[in-house]
């Protein structure tokens, strides 16, 4: 059946907690609202209200219990609101969540997952359209999963319940409702840590994820000078370091793209993998196409500052052309 | 040896005003009338600011916003009793309070359509920007008034946070902190029964959470968010007694969000058209009216000349803020101090790229 992002993730969601009794859905207006995007519509009718909770407004509170909710055999898979809303609860991910297992030793786990909404380009208030997965990324111990669309993201999903440890699902808001695909009805799963060939091509490599594979596929489409390759990472840890050096090595030329600020960001440590393991392969120079070093502006500049089709095309083409 | 009582404490609510416009004259505040037209004015332009608001926001010439209506009378009532040297730390739904406290309409406007220029608060006034992530400003009322006890100064910090706020570490931190240090810091809660499609029956369990002051050792205190005299009555105790020293104090404002959480919100999902009518009975303009007619205040003829007042406002603000263009390079420009080389390129490819 053809699915949206949001009815792909319930599909997920739904499939899942049928499967596995442990697993409890928790957040701030997932029961009664169905959530705020509308993405656990319908499981408080379908599970009842001790595996759909409508939590209190208290980000740390809610992943502070489910790290204990984790330990103790459920599996929690919570939901803060906004990107920018799991700050409050960094404290819980990076001092405890990623570190119980190797504290205890491997006595006690964490298969938490926290699924946020992500990413800017929806004209949102401020703190709604932040991508700071590099920070998640950074945390040894978590694993960061960002999927392009509904088929990527049900199958992601899935795998992401089934991990023994945490994992951070950030789901591109932008793309909730932006276009439908067929997505198999039956469960199935992506295993993290494998980077997906999104398009083949032979001049240029572009690597990247979440929204912004779209839109690198538009400009690989649209190219007629470049045969273009995209790399959609899915996983930013695992990271699949394999993938992306193979692609770099046919094609000699390297574009990263990412929404997130630029410095210290996610597409550094992949220039970096490219510069220690492929770099007599490269034709040209490594070039990032990124937000700039700012918070991401309000509606009226949202678009100076996200990564478009146009800034993108230019940096394959020069890098092409190189 | 018997057990005994180490803690007794006792939460009181304060109303002065009843839902028909009915008096206490032993608890009436004796304000003179231009105060009191001053007060019922602004909660009109706040309504009209309001409604003006999210009718933009169909239209999409507005981003999401969100909605005041029905708690005007707590928030005009607590921000015209502040002086103009108390700060004023609010959350996100403090409209009628910016406006009350002389934050244009144009400014709020341009906060609304997408502009960070309408964070920027005016020279002259003490009141920080929206905050948005929930009860993070808390702490930071605590901080200003931390200072101005240090500066000796005789003002008061003002917090505006929702029941769902009262969830957060940060808001328990805050006013833990104020207890502590004896700090003149107002917590003032508007308590309008839900966070997005959360009731406050499962934000605590607590009875009131005017009660919860008592655990950090100072005032808490409950009144009739929408009796506008009560809240103000309240928020003057509350102030004199930060001024002379005796600390904070927490305000729980009884209320009701009449509208959505924000625009993008559909409040059809979690409560029933029957509590939102039983309400609208409350209304704190309403019953407002009704007093101040009492006191020949008010009549047909005020009526229009205050709605024609703030509809002529509120057009003109609007057609301001449309007007306005932001400059791309101001996403740089505030950041740090001084401009770093890397920023300085940045701002140059983003022009590069502007140009095509």
């Amino acid at each position: 059946m053809e699915l949206n992002l949001v009815q792909a993730i319930n599909q997920a969601l739904m499939q899942e907690m049928e499967r596995d009794a442990s697993i409890i859905v928790m957040g701030e207006d997932v029961g009664r609202d169905g959530g705020v995007f509308r993405v656990t519509q319908g499981l408080l009718e379908k599970f009842g209200e001790q595996r759909v909770v409508d939590t209190p407004l208290a980000e740390a509170g809610i992943i502070g219990t489910a790290v204990g909710l984790a330990i103790k055999g459920m599996k929690p898979v919570a939901e803060i609101q906004f990107d920018g809303f799991t700050y409050l609860a960094f404290n819980q991910f990076i001092s405890h969540a990623a570190r119980m297992r190797n504290r205890s030793r491997g006595r006690f786990t964490v298969p938490l997952v926290l699924r946020a909404p992500w990413g800017g380009g929806v004209r949102a208030l401020e703190h709604h359209s932040e991508s700071m997965e590099a920070i998640y990324a950074h945390v040894p111990g978590l694993n960061v999963v960002i999927p392009s669309g509904p088929k990527e993201a049900k199958g992601l999903l899935i795998s992401s319940i089934r991990m023994p440890d945490p994992v951070i699902f950030f789901e591109p808001k932008r793309l909730y409702r932006a276009f439908k695909e067929e997505v198999p009805e039956e469960p199935y799963a992506i295993p993290l840590g494998q980077a997906r060939v999104a398009k083949e091509g032979s001049d240029v490599t572009i690597v990247t994820w979440g929204s912004l594979v779209r839109t690198s596929l538009e400009v690989a489409d649209s190219l007629k000078e470049a045969s273009v390759e995209v790399v959609d990472i899915r996983s930013l840890s695992p990271f699949d370091e394999k993938t992306v050096l193979e692609s770099v090595k046919k094609t000699g030329r390297a574009v990263i793209v990412h929404e997130a600020p630029r410095t210290g960001a996610f597409g550094a440590e992949i220039a970096a993998r490219i510069s220690e393991k492929a770099l007599l392969n490269l034709e040209a120079p490594v070039r990032r196409v990124t937000g700039y070093d700012v918070p991401i502006p309000l509606a009226k500049l949202e678009d100076y500052y996200l990564p478009d089709t146009s800034r993108i095309k230019k940096a394959v083409q020069e890098v092409a052309a190189f | 040896m018997p057990k005994k009582i180490v803690f007794e404490g006792k939460t009181e609510y304060l109303q002065v005003l009843d839902e028909n416009g009915a008096v206490d004259k032993t608890l009436e505040p004796k304000l003179d009338e231009n105060l009191l037209r001053k007060i019922y004015e602004n909660m009109v332009r706040a309504r009209v600011f309001d409604r003006k608001a999210i009718s933009l926001q169909r239209q999409g010439r507005c981003y999401t916003y969100v909605p005041t209506e029905g708690q005007e009378g707590a928030q005009v009532g607590s921000a015209l009793a502040l002086q103009k040297a108390d700060f004023g730390v609010p959350s996100f739904r403090e409209n009628a309070v910016y406006l009350a406290r002389g934050v244009s309409m144009e400014q709020l406007f341009l906060y609304w359509m997408g502009n960070e220029e309408g964070s920027r608060m005016p020279a002259d006034q003490n009141n920080l920007p929206v905050a948005i992530p929930v009860g993070s400003q808390v702490p930071h009322a605590v901080g200003i008034a931390w200072a101005m006890k240090l500066k000796k100064e005789k003002a008061a910090a003002i917090t505006y946070f929702g029941d769902g706020a009262t969830s957060e570490g940060e808001v328990h931190e805050g006013m833990n902190f104020a207890g502590v240090f004896q700090v003149p810091c107002i917590f003032f809660c508007q308590n309008n029964q839900y966070a997005i499609s959360t009731p406050i029956t499962k934000q605590t369990h607590a009875q009131t959470i005017a009660q919860k002051a008592l655990a950090y050792g100072f005032e808490g205190l409950q009144v009739d968010g929408n009796d506008v005299l009560a809240v103000y009555a309240a928020t003057k105790a509350a102030l004199e007694k930060a001024y002379s020293g005796k600390g904070p104090t927490l305000i729980e404002a009884i209320t009701y969000r009449m509208q959505a959480h924000t625009t993008s919100d559909d409040p059809k999902k979690y409560r029933s058209d029957e509590e939102v009518e039983y309400w609208k009975k409350k209304d704190p303009l309403t019953r407002f009216q009704v007093y101040l007619k009492g006191k020949r205040l008010w009549d047909e003829e005020y009526e229009k000349k205050v709605q024609e007042a703030a509809t002529r406002e509120v057009e003109d603000a609007v057609r301001k803020a449309e007007a306005y263009k932001p400059n791309p390079e101001d996403m740089f420009t505030y950041l740090n101090a001084e401009l770093t080389q890397d920023l300085k390129e940045q701002m140059q490819e983003m022009k590069k790229s502007m140009e095509g």
